[in-house]
Formats: structure tokens, sequence, C-alpha cells
């Protein structure tokens, strides 16, 4: 078991070195000097020079490559033209918004989805079925920042039911902080509900069709708990996987949503930095959420093991 | 592993076209879906002849009118048709959206060739893949932007190389399984040169998942297209596209919600009508999966 899980954690590595890799050679190949970039567009010849000379420009490629990666090690992410400060304070500051509607929308999906998926294999081509069907299709369909829209505009300005904007973080009352995240959290969970409820009938489909499963019904279980104990379970490595897939989409999705319900969280920082063409600071936000990629699909991958004996680690 | 290839030897392709049409008409929804389409390609294509106004012209005495019966939608903070914009806005994410697909299964189509068939470039390749996936496409496609200038091609390479990555995977496995057939190690023991064996036997096997994988590629390319430019890191904000028309009514949206609502109900229709007809060719070509039950 230990073995596996450092087998896991060692071919994790790789992955973040291309990461690394594509994120370096995406400043590195763009037209132009990389010290401009990162110094922006009011910078002077000095402090050009000066970035110039930190970022090794006059080196060989593999070597500033390194160097560059060993800054990054040591938790240096370089410093935001726009303010100023290091980016990694500026992402300290932004991570609670973020990580709160992330979580709060995983929790709320899964507890919505997986029913729906489980009642529309189970029901497979009544009209609930098509109804979950068309969902999940919607979901992969609609712009998140049109549901977005569609929210404020009904449950906000219709209804007055929602505050439009906003963000209150937990510590300031667990009331206000739920009444202003509900909506991102509605908008959000709309789209991961598609993916979901499509991956959790899938795979109750095909287990519901198995000898097992038949052969629970003949001795006179009661229907959910064939559902549950039985189909459910061995479900339970596809839906794990799909919620890790989905997290890719999740930051995608947060970034728009932050955007729309203006939360001050590292979403909003990436696009306000987008706008003022704040290099360091979108190259930093990228390796923090790959990075975050990599380790929940580490932990899945070792879930795995802890859910389904049938997987081997050897 | 067989029953992972779809084959399609040339008398399959006549049946597989006939299924796709049976498919297609069989179902109103999807019928419903061609028809919203064709309308949206049609009046993107005629767009000169369709719309009513200028889409770009400024005419400050009309701006953010509601709809009326000279202007069908109503108008934009500037006193442009709204109407006209959206029609012109599908230009834009139509082209976006069908070059996209183009692109992003040609590179998978040659990268997963590469790693299924050559053992060597398998490692390396599959490694990048995970790298390249690892970042969200939605984060990747802002940097390229924000580095390289907005453009139309600036956004396409930006839509397209995160797409790239889960063509190389479908390609890789439909070549690992199908370069196990008989028939490819008859060619391999013949002594055919590997280009050939690609291009005559590996190929084919690709063509009916590509066509599926490609038109969830469009669908997700257009809505792709959008979110940039929704989060102003699009093409240019004077083209009309949709993304852009909703990023401009964005603060308007209190006094006029139809500015973002309106080209997002179509961005959405639009995309779920590609979506559709994806899922309807995917049953039309790959019984398989009609059989498993993954969509009836």
């Amino acid at each position: 078991m230990v073995v596996y899980i450092l087998k896991r954690i060692l071919a994790a590595i790789p992955v973040m070195g291309f990461v690394a890799l594509f994120v370096f050679l995406l400043l590195r190949l763009t037209p132009g000097d990389p010290a401009a970039i990162i110094a922006g567009d009011t910078a002077t010849p000095e402090q050009l020079e000066a970035i110039r000379t930190s970022l090794g420009l006059n080196d060989p490629l593999a070597v500033q490559f390194f160097n560059w990666i060993s800054q990054l090690l040591r938790g240096d992410f370089g410093t935001s033209i726009l303010s100023g400060k290091p980016v990694i304070e500026l992402i300290a500051d932004r991570m609670e918004p973020t990580i709160s509607l992330a979580l709060t929308t995983i929790i709320l999906s899964v507890i919505i989805a997986v029913p729906l998926g489980v009642i529309a294999a189970w029901k497979q081509g009544t009209l609930i079925d098509r109804f979950v069907m068309l969902l999940s299709v919607l979901g992969f369909s609609v712009p998140v920042f049109v549901i977005g829209y569609l929210m404020i505009s009904l449950f906000s300005m219709q209804l007055g039911w929602f505050p439009v904007q906003g963000f209150k973080p937990i510590g300031e009352g667990v009331g206000q902080f739920f009444h202003r995240i509900a909506l991102p959290t509605f908008t959000l969970t709309l789209l991961y509900i598609a993916l979901i409820a499509r991956i959790t009938r899938t795979s109750m489909l095909e287990i519901l069709g198995d000898d097992y499963v038949r052969t629970a019904r003949a001795k006179g279980l009661p229907e959910s708990r064939v559902l549950m104990r039985h189909a459910l379970r061995n479900c339970s490595v596809p839906i794990i996987t799909v919620i890790g897939i989905g997290f890719a989409l999740i930051i995608s999705g947060v970034v728009v949503t932050e955007s729309v319900f203006n939360l001050p969280g590292l979403g909003r920082l990436t696009v306000d930095a987008v706008l003022s063409r704040d290099y360091p600071v979108i190259q930093a936000v990228i390796l923090l959420a790959s990075l975050i990629y990599v380790v929940i699909n580490l932990l899945i991958d070792i879930a795995y093991v802890l859910l389904d004996p049938r997987i081997r680690y050897a | 592993m067989t029953d992972h290839t779809v084959s399609i030897a040339p008398p399959d392709r006549v049946s597989a076209l006939t299924r796709t049409r049976e498919v297609v008409l069989s179902s109103p929804l999807v019928m419903l879906a061609a028809f919203i389409l064709a309308g949206v390609v049609l009046s993107a294509i005629f767009a000169p002849w369709v719309v009513p106004h200028d889409p770009v012209r400024l005419s400050p005495s009309v701006r953010l009118k509601p709809p009326s019966d000279e202007f069908w939608l109503g108008t934009d903070a500037f006193g442009r048709d709204l109407f006209s914009r959206i029609i012109y806005g599908g230009r834009i994410s139509l082209v976006v959206g069908v070059a996209a697909a183009i692109f992003a299964v040609a590179l998978g189509l040659l990268f997963g060739l590469l790693a299924g068939y050559i053992r060597w470039v398998d490692a390396a390749l599959m490694r990048a893949v995970d790298g390249l996936m690892a970042i969200p496409s939605i984060l990747l496609a802002i940097a390229i932007v924000s580095l390289w200038g907005a453009s139309l091609w600036t956004v396409l390479v930006a839509i397209t190389i995160p797409e790239v990555p889960r063509v190389v995977r479908l390609v890789r496995s439909l070549v690992l399984s199908a370069r196990e057939e008989p028939y490819v190690e008859a060619a391999i023991a013949a002594g055919t040169p590997t280009w050939l064996i690609m291009r005559r036997h590996l190929v084919p096997n690709t063509v009916a998942p590509l066509i599926i994988q490609g038109t969830y590629i469009c669908a997700s390319a257009i809505l792709t297209e959008a979110i940039l430019s929704f989060l102003g890191a699009g093409i240019n904000p004077e083209t009309p596209s949709w993304g852009n028309i909703m990023a401009e009514g964005r603060i308007y949206f209190q006094i006029n919600p139809g500015i973002v609502l309106w080209p997002g109900l179509i961005v959405s229709v639009a995309i779920l009508s590609i979506n559709l007809l994806g899922d309807a060719v995917r049953d039309a070509l790959d019984p398989r999966m009609a059989k498993r039950g993954i969509e009836r």
C-alpha cells in the first residue's frame, strides 16, 4: 500500500514538470521581450534590465528553466506588475472565496446529482430519465455566466431573495456567508450536476445489468438496498473519478462565476490580471490550479484502492 | 480489446450515413436541433442580407431601447441593433467552433498515431498530454491570449490547444487496440511501410470516433470563445461575437437584461443543438455505445 502510494506520488512529479515546462515555454515563445511582458507597459529601462538579470535571460534556456523551477520550489512566484506585491501574498488573500465556492458546489452537486443519476438509471427510458439526460446536455451547453445572470435576474432582481453580488467570509457569520454564496453555488452546481449525474447513470446502468444485482433482487432484498448496497457502491470508482476530472471544470467555472457575482477570489484575481496583462499572477494561478488538480487526482487514485478491493496495487 | 474498435469499411459507410439519417429523423428533438443549427448557420453566412440594421453603426439617440418594431430585440449602449449584432456574432462563433474542431482533430490524430504506434514516442508524449490536461483549459486559454494579444488567430490557438490532449488519448487508445488486429500484424509481417499501415489500416478506424469527438469540440470551442470574450480575453471587442455582446451588456444588465440574455439564449441553443446532433451521430455510428445504453 505504502509502495503504491509512493509510486503514484512519483508518477505525479513528471506531470507537474510538464506543466511547469509549458508555462515556462509559453512566456519564452511569445514574440517580443519576456522581460517587457513581465515588467508591464510602464517599466523604465532600468527596471527592464533588472528583470532581465533576475530572469537570467542571457543564460541558455535549460539553465533559465532550472533556475526558475528552483525559485518556484522556494515559494518565490515573482512580483505582480499591477500591485508590486509578491504574487504568493495576493493569492493567499484571495483563496477563501474560491475554496468556499468550490467546496459548496462539489458538496451540493454530489448530494443532488448522485440520486438523480441513480433514479434515472433505475427508471431507464421513463420521463425522469429523459429529464435527467436533457438536464445533463444542458449543463454542457449553457455558458455558466448565462446561468449566473438568469439567477441574478430571477432571484435577486425579481424576487429579491438574495443579494446581487458580493462575498462575506464565513468568520463574519455563517448565515451571511451562505446567503451570499448561495447564488454562485447554485449557478456552478447546475453545471457540475450535468457531469456527475451523467456518469452515475451510465455506471449504474452497466451494473444494474450484472448477475449479482439480479441475484440480490431474486433473493428478495428490498429495491432500495439493491440500489444502494449492491449497485451504487460499485459505481463509486467512476463517480469519484469524474469528480476529480471535473475539478478542472470547477476551476474554469469558478473563474467565470466569481466574475459574474463579483466575488473577490482567485478567478477575479486572474481576470483582473488578464485585463492589465499581469503575467506573473496568471502564471502562478495556472501552476497552483494544476498542482491542486494533480494532488486531487493523486488522492483519488489512492481512494480507488480503499473503495474497490478488486483494484490491485502491486 | 477487439470490441473497442469501430471499423468503417466502405460498405459500412453507406449504412452509417443511412443510420445517421434514420437517427436524426426518428427523434423530434434531434430534428429540431438540426433545424435550429441550419438556421443559425445560414443566417450567419447570409448575414448582410438578413439583418435589418448595420451591426456596428453607432446611433447614440437610440441607446438602450427596449424591443420594438424597428429594433426587434432592442438596442445596446451605443444604439446598435441587438438582433443584427447577434446574427453577425454567429459568424465568429461558428468559424471558431469549426476551425478549432478541425485543428484539434488534425493535431490529435497526428500525435495520437505516433503515440499509439511508436512505443518510445508514447511515454514522453503521454506525460506531456497528462501535463497539458492538468492545466484548466480556461486558464491556459487566458494565459495564451494575454501573452499573445487578442486576435482571431490567438483565440483560435488558445481554444484549440487545450482540446488536443483529449483527441490524442482517444486516437491512441483506438490505435493501440487496432494494432493488435490480425490484419495489422499481417501488414507488418508483409513489410508494409509504417506510413502506409497508418494510412490504410489505422486511420480508418479513427474516423467515426473522431467525427463524434469533432462535434463535441466544436460545441465546446463555441462555449470557450463566449467565455473568453465575456471575461475580456477574447477577440477585439469591436467585432460583434456572442461573447463580446454579452460582455458589453454586463454593466447595463439591470437596465436592459436582454443584451446579455438574448445572445446567451442563442449561444446556448446553438451549442445544445450541436451536442444533440453529436449524440445522434454517435448513436448511429457507434452501435457499441448505443447497445450499452449510454444514451437512447
